[in-house]
């Protein structure tokens, strides 16, 4: 799969309803080929509305839309080479299934044999092979999505765009339709274009994340790269738990940055020379040690009483107050099967991780 | 044969069907069954006629009623536009105010504009038809934008996005999800104009009579079995329509599953 040829440019896009509210501000990006890219953020944030300016359904205030070089903003909805699955699913309730997965042949004039034809495909491709007259309101949820995915994948789009597509289905069936969607992905070769606000989907499906936060992109990474070195505090917080500490500059020696943290004294970590004055200690609570004695000089350390357990199958939280009242969430894999994860409420210890572990935020 | 003698307690329309079959000059005692008054009403030329404009107003009415009704609910749906609500509130007047006064102001509006008489049938009843397409085209605005409420906005940008211009999205799309609004809507047409007496007297001249109108007049004498025999046929009619607009209203009710 060639990735790297941009297929989406988004330059400079903002999106303004009315006087007040910005709900795209000013983002560029590019969206590759053959990427799997995720939009992801909490509600409000404009994740949909960039999703619906790419689908032509909004009109950018400012900034331009290129798709496969071409500038979008004159090109109506119905005439852009993308497709998406909507958020309801919106199939068509009197249509049969294969009349809905043929509609978009169907109004652009293709012949009805082809359209039987790549519909029967389309069903296949998604497993809803042989389904084809049922009415939808024979189908699942699950059954349904599987429905406006082949009704999209028929058009042969560049791009498909997929709003909030897992948000209606239980648990379960989410976790599936995860794998599945990567496979469609790897299987058609189309890129596609996920809007999210769950941290868990973006990270397991995307190539690439765009975290979004007020109308404008905070960072755009990998899922590695997002989860382990976030640049700011609000990504952090964001993409799965952290620790985070206030504490300050100290002083810069080379690649490393002296930092100085209430409660937890003085140590180094990697940082770019620029950061200066107040700044965020984070740390991921999986990366934190509890130790009964004082850990080494070597480790970061700060004294605490456990103030609550939850155990979750596979792992335990626990959560560490300290003198000063905050609380350090620590992440224990159960990896015996006895007494997991052998600390119980009032236990005296101390948490510990090495300061190359954790990170820093200055914004 | 049982003899409903003296059945003064049955429902009104039951009795006036009833009597309807009943071979006596008066509605009173049961004298046998007969269809003799349905002969003579059928045999009555200016029943017949006045049977004939009914339809023809009605047809007319509902086929023009439903199109603005449905043009305009969309319209209300779809756009914004300056006064807009003031338009709807507007639309929907002729609901609300008293027939009497509706009927009263189309006869007025006729004798100003000098709506011309003596024109060949069916344009006899052009007045008629105006007067019923403008009391009744709000009924059915009413109907569709009820159904309206209830559409997923993202049917309509799927559509688009799977490549329909706005023409294919309103006839592949939005219209069929109206079907049973627009058909409820239509019947309601279909019967506020067979049956509308208030509005059409006003508007009807010496030369056409409507059915209720005809059967009015016979009713000042007395009620005869004809009139009961009319009454009846237009009772048949629009519950024949009624059942009609509900069967076209459930086309998904066919059996699901044919392929397991």
């Amino acid at each position: 799969m060639a990735e790297g040829q941009p297929i989406i440019r988004i330059r400079e896009v903002t999106k303004r309803f009315g006087q007040t509210v910005t709900a795209v501000d000013d983002v560029s990006l590019d969206i590759r080929e053959g990427e799997f890219f995720a939009l992801l953020g909490p509600s409000g944030c404009g994740k949909t509305t960039l999703l619906r300016m790419i689908a032509g359904f909004e009109t950018p205030s400012e900034g331009q839309i290129l798709i496969d070089g071409q500038d979008m903003s004159k090109v109506p909805p119905n005439r852009r080479p993308i497709n998406m699955v909507f958020q309801s699913y919106a199939v068509f309730p009197h249509m049969t299934v294969a009349d809905n997965v043929g509609y978009g042949l169907k109004v652009t004039n293709v012949p009805k044999a082809e359209i039987r034809e790549r519909a029967e495909e389309a069903l296949e491709l998604v497993k809803l092979g042989g389904l084809g007259g049922r009415k939808p309101d024979q189908l699942s949820g699950g059954q349904r999505q599987r429905v406006a995915l082949a009704r999209a994948l028929v058009k042969r789009p560049k791009v498909l765009l997929l709003d909030e597509p897992l948000s209606a289905l239980d648990a379960k069936l989410r976790e599936a339709m995860q794998l599945e969607l990567v496979r469609l992905q790897h299987a058609v070769g189309i890129t596609f274009v996920i809007v999210t606000h769950d941290q868990n989907e973006a990270l397991s499906m995307a190539n690439r994340v765009a975290v979004m936060e007020h109308g404008r992109v905070r960072q755009l990474a990998p899922p590695s790269e997002l989860y382990e070195f976030p640049n700011c505090r609000f990504v952090a917080d964001f993409i799965g738990k952290m620790n985070l500490f206030e504490g300050r500059v100290a002083g810069i020696s080379g690649e490393e940055v002296l930092v100085e943290v209430k409660g937890l004294g003085r140590f180094s970590l990697p940082g770019e020379g620029e950061a200066s004055g107040e700044v965020g200690i984070a740390v991921r609570p999986e990366k934190v040690r509890l130790r009964r004695e004082k850990p080494d000089e070597d480790m970061v350390a700060v004294h605490g009483k456990v103030s609550e357990v939850a155990y979750y199958g596979g792992s335990s939280f626990v959560y560490v107050t300290d003198e000063t009242g905050r609380t350090i969430s620590v992440n224990l894999q159960n990896e015996a099967r006895t007494a997991e994860p052998g600390v119980t409420i009032g236990d005296e210890l101390w948490c510990a991780w090495k300061p190359r572990d954790s990170l820093l935020l200055s914004t | 044969m049982d003899a409903p003698d003296g059945r003064r307690d049955l429902p009104p329309i039951i009795l006036l069907v009833v009597y309807s079959f009943n071979d006596s000059r008066r509605n009173i005692v049961w004298r046998g069954f007969t269809f003799k008054y349905y002969e003579k009403a059928w045999n009555t030329e200016s029943l017949i006629e006045a049977f004939v404009n009914s339809l023809a107003i009605a047809v007319v009415n509902t086929a023009v009623a439903t199109i603005l009704g449905v043009l305009v609910a969309i319209a209300l749906w779809r756009f914004r536009f300056p006064g807009k609500a003031a338009y709807e509130g507007f639309m929907m007047l002729p609901i609300v105010i008293p027939e009497i006064c509706m009927g009263v102001a189309m006869m007025a509006f006729f004798a100003r504009v000098g709506w011309p008489t003596g024109l060949p049938w069916p344009l006899t009843l052009s007045n008629i038809m105006i007067a019923h397409i403008a009391f009744s085209f709000p009924f059915v605005a009413v109907t569709v934008r009820g159904r309206l409420v209830g559409f997923n906005r993202e049917l309509e940008d799927a559509s688009k996005d799977l490549g329909a211009s706005e023409w294919q999205t309103m006839r592949y799309i939005v219209l069929p999800y109206l079907r049973p609004g627009i058909i409820a809507g239509a019947l309601i047409a279909f019967t506020l104009s067979l049956d509308d007496f208030v509005i059409t007297f006003f508007t009807a001249g010496p030369n056409s009579v409507t059915l209720p109108v005809k059967i009015f007049s016979m009713v000042r004498f007395s009620v005869t079995p004809e009139v009961n025999a009319a009454s009846t046929v237009l009772i048949v009619i629009t519950v024949i329509a009624t059942v009609l607009a509900m069967r076209f209203q459930s086309p998904s009710r066919r059996a699901g599953g044919e392929e397991g």
